[in-house]
């Protein structure tokens, strides 16, 4: 079984979520898809044994066959390519390595070359197995190392905890969508309640069925819970507002370290998804 | 005219707080949104619609089964892994057109797609310009260019002095775009393990784009520890410590009621942002 942790807002404590769940759960696979700020490894300090290259196209121009026809700049739907005087300049960081440009020059003078933009590591942490990607700073796009990590989730294995990059863009929906559950996790606040109900409409529209964890939890919950109940998803845990919590994640404590008492909640949280993709 | 982005690496650290708080402070200012992924500022700020205008995001491939003869070369070209036994799967579709160039019979066409809606608003603090996506929109760096121009366009028509630009989280496209041509960035960062290994990591980017930056650690107090290594980081890679922001209660109070923490009261936080917010100025950043 895969399960998305997500969060339409970022900083709402969805990596500690996701690390606490798999600490709890055994022979889990815990998947840090948040491959522009990978933070899993910060928790586990994993040990990586193997890494797998992720690669992605970008043109090279070769100017003595080029006749500068701009065909290729004014097919580019990234503006990734100008053609200015006897120059064609490529923008790697606008270039999504679509290779059209390649078949659009009629001299044949843009060939695909190969450029490393992350990479995946595979390696265990505290009798799991870890999966992390790293995007390469000032590279644009996650989406393909986001893909890379989950074709590594071992299908025979324990359940897969995927840690989302915030946010619902592209690599999100990619994790949402081969989940068969997506934990959305907020605060009450409303940054909370608005990114929210934008990571529920995407887990809706892909079909994926979803719950509510809650973090920081306090007076103002209802927010989120009317929002809940209107859509019919369940919240299926609180994690309180507490200053200790804030310092034991500022130390680069994993929750269920820090105050074992939560080891059960995350169980019978894990026990009531399970229940839930079951039925 | 200057533009000011804030960005943070890590999401959630307080980066649409503080831009909310500036909001309040600059003079003659045009804010922009550019975090089209998940948009706060307008929660703060309660914009009133001016102008609306479409967004066209990427296109859409679409194959004519009457013409296709299932030769299955657009498969093979696609970069995306899009088309899949000769059906466009359109959550995956990057519009780039690869498979039309391709395609031997024309059977391909591509289509624009209204994926948002592009927004100048009046807010109380001044002109907003803002975007909003339809559910599982892409949030390119398009959108954030488009939001942009638009800030620019009304700062020069109404004579501007500073844009004040609420940036994306990560590293990715969508921070990419919203530092090109930039001269400062105020990145917002907290003492935790993740803060500051994102905080480096956007630092990068900032830097490899030639953008000046300064770091300002907020809830300092959670970690002072942390705080200090965060700022020995930042002097290490060329940007400014600039500003620390106690942990405070009146910070979720009044963002729970919609106020940027400056106006209601005179508590902690909103003193350490008002020095921030001169300290910026002391130093040419805004
Ligand atoms: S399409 Fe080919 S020939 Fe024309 S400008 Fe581009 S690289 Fe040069
Ligand atoms: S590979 Fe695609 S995105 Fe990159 S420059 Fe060529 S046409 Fe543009």
């Amino acid at each position: 079984m895969k399960i998305a942790v997500a969060s339409g807002k970022g900083g709402t404590g969805k990596t500690t979520v996701a690390v606490s769940l798999a600490l709890s759960v055994p022979d889990a696979q815990l998947v840090d898809a948040d491959a522009e700020e990978p933070n899993c490894h910060l928790f586990l300090r994993p040990s990586i044994q193997r890494t797998i290259p992720v690669y992605m196209m970008v043109p090279h121009v070769d100017l003595t066959k080029c006749d500068f026809c701009r065909k290729c700049a004014d097919f580019c739907a990234f503006n990734a390519l100008a053609v200015v005087k006897e120059q064609v300049l490529v923008f790697p960081e606008l270039c999504h390595g679509c290779t059209g440009c390649v078949y659009v020059c009629p001299r044949e003078a843009i060939v695909a070359r190969q450029r490393q933009i992350g990479e995946v590591e595979i390696g265990a942490a505290r009798g799991m197995v870890f999966i992390q990607g790293r995007l390469k700073p000032t590279e644009p796009s996650a989406v393909r190392i986001v893909r890379e990590e989950i074709a590594q989730i071992d299908p025979k294995g324990g359940p897969a905890i995927i840690d989302a990059s915030p946010g619902t863009a592209c690599a999100v929906q990619d994790t949402i969508g081969q989940s068969q559950f997506c934990l959305l996790v907020t605060e009450p606040t409303p940054f909370g309640l608005h990114d929210l109900k934008m990571a529920m409409d995407v887990a809706q529209e892909l079909g994926v069925p979803s719950g509510v964890v809650i973090n920081r939890n306090g007076a103002r919950d209802s927010i989120i819970e009317d929002e809940c109940r209107k859509r019919n998803i369940p919240v299926l845990l609180k994690i309180p507002f507490d200053r200790r919590v804030a310092e034991a994640y500022s130390r680069g404590q994993p929750l269920v370290d820090a105050f074992p008492e939560w080891r059960e909640s995350l169980r019978s949280l894990y026990r009531e998804i399970e229940r839930r993709v079951m039925t | 005219m200057k533009e000011l982005v804030i960005i943070s690496g890590k999401g959630g650290t307080g980066k649409t707080t503080v831009l909310g708080c500036f909001a309040v402070l600059a003079a003659n200012k045009v804010l922009a949104d550019a975090d089209v992924d998940a948009p706060n500022l307008h929660l703060l700020l309660s914009p009133e619609p001016l102008e609306e205008s479409d967004y066209h995001g990427v296109d859409l491939a679409a194959i004519d089964e009457e013409t296709c003869t299932k030769c299955g070369r657009c498969e093979e070209v696609c970069q995306f892994s899009a088309i899949r036994d000769l059906r466009i799967q359109p959550r995956r579709c990057e519009g780039c057109g690869t498979c039309a160039v391709v395609c031997p019979e024309q059977a391909i066409t591509m289509t624009p797609q209204v994926t948002g809606q592009l927004y100048l608003s009046r807010t109380r603090y001044g002109p907003l310009a803002h975007a909003r996506l339809v559910a599982g929109g892409e949030a390119s760096g398009k959108l954030v260019t488009e939001v942009r121009e638009l800030a620019h366009r009304v700062a020069v028509e109404r004579g501007a002095d500073l844009i004040l630009t609420d940036g994306s989280p990560g590293i990715g496209c969508p921070v990419i775009a919203s530092l090109s041509g930039v001269e400062a960035t105020l990145a917002v960062t907290e003492p935790t393990p993740s803060g500051l290994h994102d905080l480096e990591r956007v630092l990068l980017v900032a830097a490899h784009f030639q953008v000046r930056s300064a770091v300002c650690v907020n809830k300092w107090d959670i970690n002072p520890q942390l705080t200090e290594e965060i700022e020995r980081l930042a002097r290490a890679m060329g940007a400014m410590p600039l500003g620390r922001i106690p942990f405070d209660e009146a910070v979720a109070e009044s963002t729970a009621e919609g106020i940027p923490v400056v106006e209601v009261a005179d508590s902690p936080a909103a003193r350490a942002i008002r020095d921030l917010w001169t300290d910026m100025g002391e130093n040419d950043l805004c």
